[in-house]
């Protein structure tokens, strides 16, 4: 039959391409190896930034809005002098939400254009890609995503929350409502899991039980099965950590089973305002969300921030708490420099110790230890306009604690 | 026992999403032997103009868009097989090459146009919520998909073997040399087929718009179900389309419920294999004199 003999020569050509690919790869990495740490370049009157975000593939959904964020924080920083006298140039590379992708550009970035810090990564998995290659070339990351915490490296910033700025207030806030069954629902990846792995600690140790946990792979479209699970086990709530476009087949498909926000809130910590927008506020209004800034949050520095962005990318863009994080690392590292008097990253992480700005979120302070941030945790639902109204907060910023070191039911994580 | 009955309809309504996006398939894939790799672009095509709709048809867009998808994505297959592939016919490896990239570039394109993050389709009212049967939750939007699919099922059937044009389409899969010695104009039954088969996939892209997400990577979802309900059904054969299509779904309803969504996807991929073994040319084989 043809058909085989097709196939047959299919997989020929896809193991060649394969193996292309991989030798590809391989040279970069040789390359990046032979070359070792290269410094950045600041000799000139202006000083490369690598902006490394997916613009391509599942994730550019949530990851371009952050790169326009970040691009709007260096043009706003320029417009006021620059850092240091010398004028930002971003270099903006494509991740193509492809982890090993991550790691090639975070390399081309260091030794190709010289950056003297890079801002990007969205998913976990694209950031454990692109550690190893901050490491060993002594460079900086700024990263701006909620992420699962458990992980500190010399030469990342995490601005985004960690598991005690986000994920614990949100068991809180359910546990505070009285939710005593809880069903976990998340995509197949590090993220989920390990946010459930926190999750189910917390659950023991505060008298809430776990009554289900499915896991989905990323891309995923097809809910009913799961939904069904769910409505069988009854639970009090759901706590989601599905990522990307499955959030919103999830939602869709959630509606209309004809459960509402009232009878079974659906906690998401991966759903802000774009989001919203993707899924529809038809779909999710009532929702409990955790953050910790919305585009509703009060503050004259907020109003400035969203009318900036607005009149740069379009009066119906939204702000998300990852947009602000991101143009947070801008302005974060910007300070850090400035008090180091030193594009140097060895200067740069010594003196970031305490370092604080304003922000959209209210003041966010770098915590030398950890390079985390304090930030504020904030609990808010989603409203019919697409927009989200916080209903809690944690009153001042929470310290990072990204090992939870400070919860004894988190002893043995 | 009542999560047992409650998995059978959701496996057919997953049987009835694969079955709509996998429809123009068997004509592009099945009948003519292209490997439209854009197939899942077109899908996005539907969805998108379902959104673009929604300004004046409020709405109820959804209903609007099906006639008018069918049209938008028809006309873009109907392009793409008159500029490219038309050039590429017996050399499926090229062809799979090139519409590769033509999908990427069309992906590129929604996201220029439309932006990266996902687009809002509104469902109609009627079509929000769901009912209850006998103790079994129907959800109003996949009993919709369900009548779809089977009305696209039941036209293609009429068309294919009822009308005149769709003899002829036919006549040339089964061999084309002969329907040309016999006076039918291939080429342009393969504009018609690649028409037809481009435009079944718009009319999926509408109706995911009720169930998934409206973004530019849309496609990327759902090809390669499509492509293996075509393959296990038998190329080119509608009732091993549909019957490929329930089984898939009841397959992975069930395994997903007993364990979970990526063994699902697993336990799927490793039956069609298994299956493929055996029955290289899928269920149903279709039988002519060709000599190949």
């Amino acid at each position: 039959m043809r058909i085989i003999s097709f196939g047959r020569r299919a997989a020929r050509l896809a193991a060649v391409s394969l193996a292309v690919a991989l030798a590809t790869t391989a040279c970069a990495s040789d390359e990046s190896t032979s070359k070792g740490s290269a410094g950045a370049d600041t000799s000139g009157d202006t000083v490369k930034v690598g902006v490394l975000h997916s613009l391509s593939g599942t994730m550019s959904i949530s990851e371009v809005t952050v790169k326009n964020s970040v691009l709007m924080a260096i043009d706003e920083i320029n417009a006021k002098g620059g850092v240091m006298g010398k004028k930002v140039q971003p270099v903006v590379e494509d991740g193509a939400s492809d982890w090993p992708t991550f790691a090639e550009k975070a390399q081309k970035l260091i030794s190709g254009d010289k950056v003297a810090v890079t801002f990007g990564g969205w998913t976990s998995a694209s950031r454990k890609a692109m550690l190893p290659v901050f490491e060993k070339n002594k460079q900086l990351l700024f990263y701006p995503v909620q992420y699962e915490g458990l992980e500190t490296s010399p030469y990342i910033f995490y601005t985004g929350a960690t598991t005690n700025q986000q994920i614990v207030p949100g068991l809180d806030y359910l546990k505070a409502q009285g939710k005593k069954k809880i069903f976990l629902v998340g995509s197949d990846y590090v993220f989920p899991r390990t946010a459930n792995k926190i999750i189910k600690k917390y659950a023991a140790a505060n008298g809430m039980e776990v009554v289900g946990e499915e896991y989905t792979p990323l891309g995923h479209t097809e809910y009913s099965t799961l939904i069904n699970k769910v409505t069988q086990a009854k639970p009090d709530a759901v706590f989601n950590t599905l990522n990307g476009d499955s959030n919103v087949a999830f939602f869709k498909q959630l509606r209309s089973t004809g459960i509402s926000a009232a009878d079974m809130p659906v906690l998401s910590v991966s759903v802000a305002e774009e989001e919203v927008r993707g899924i529809g506020p038809d779909y999710l209004a009532g929702q409990p969300v955790a953050w910790n800034y919305y585009q509703t949050t009060e503050g004259a520095r907020n109003t400035e921030f969203v009318a900036a962005y607005k009149a740069k990318y379009g009066a119906d863009k939204v702000t998300s708490d990852p947009m602000e994080a991101g143009y947070n690392s801008v302005y974060l590292w910007k300070a850090a420099v400035e008090k180091a008097q030193s594009f140097d990253p060895e200067a740069v992480k010594k003196a970031c110790d305490g370092v604080s700005i304003d922000a959209p979120e209210g003041k966010v302070t770098i915590d030398g230890a950890t390079q985390h941030v304090y930030k504020t945790a904030r609990i808010g639902v989603v409203q019919p306009d697409g927009l989200i109204k916080e209903v809690w907060n944690s009153g001042a910023p929470i310290k990072p604690d990204p090992y939870l070191k400070d919860y004894p039911w988190a002893k043995d994580l | 026992m009542n999560a047992f009955m409650n998995q059978l309809p959701i496996g057919l309504s997953i049987g009835a999403v694969l079955l709509l996006i996998a429809l123009g398939l068997t004509f592009t894939f099945g009948q003519m032997g292209v490997i439209n790799m854009a197939h899942g672009e077109f899908i996005m095509a539907g969805a998108y103009t379902a959104y673009m709709l929604q300004d004046w048809a409020g709405r109820q867009a959804v209903l609007v868009a099906l006639p008018v998808a069918f049209a938008v994505a028809g006309l873009m297959g109907l392009l793409l097989e008159r500029t490219l592939i038309r050039r590429f016919y017996g050399r499926p490896l090229d062809t799979l090459l090139l519409t590769w990239g033509v999908s990427l570039v069309l992906q590129q394109v929604a996201r220029d146009l439309f932006g990266a993050p996902n687009v809002q389709v509104k469902a109609p009212t009627w079509l929000v919520g769901g009912g209850e049967w006998l103790g079994i939750r129907m959800p109003y939007a996949r009993m919709f998909i369900f009548v779809l699919a089977m009305l696209s099922v039941a036209a293609i059937w009429f068309y294919l073997s009822r009308t005149k044009q769709g003899r002829r389409m036919q006549a040339v899969m089964q061999n084309r040399e002969l329907a040309s010695c016999s006076g039918i104009a291939t080429s342009r039954v393969d504009q018609r087929t690649f028409f037809i088969g481009s435009g079944l996939a718009g009319v999926a892209g509408v109706a995911l718009t009720l169930i998934g997400p409206v973004g530019p990577a849309l496609g990327t979802y759902y090809i390669v179900d499509a492509f293996l309900v075509v393959v296990a059904g038998g190329l080119g054969r509608l009732q091993g389309a549909v019957i490929a299509a329930f089984v898939l779904g009841l397959l992975n309803s069930y395994v997903e419920f007993w364990s979970d969504a990526s063994l699902a996807k697993v336990v799927v991929f490793a039956v069609i294999i298994g299956f493929l073994q055996l029955r290289p040319q899928g269920l149903f084989v279709l039988r002519s004199r060709k000599l190949t």
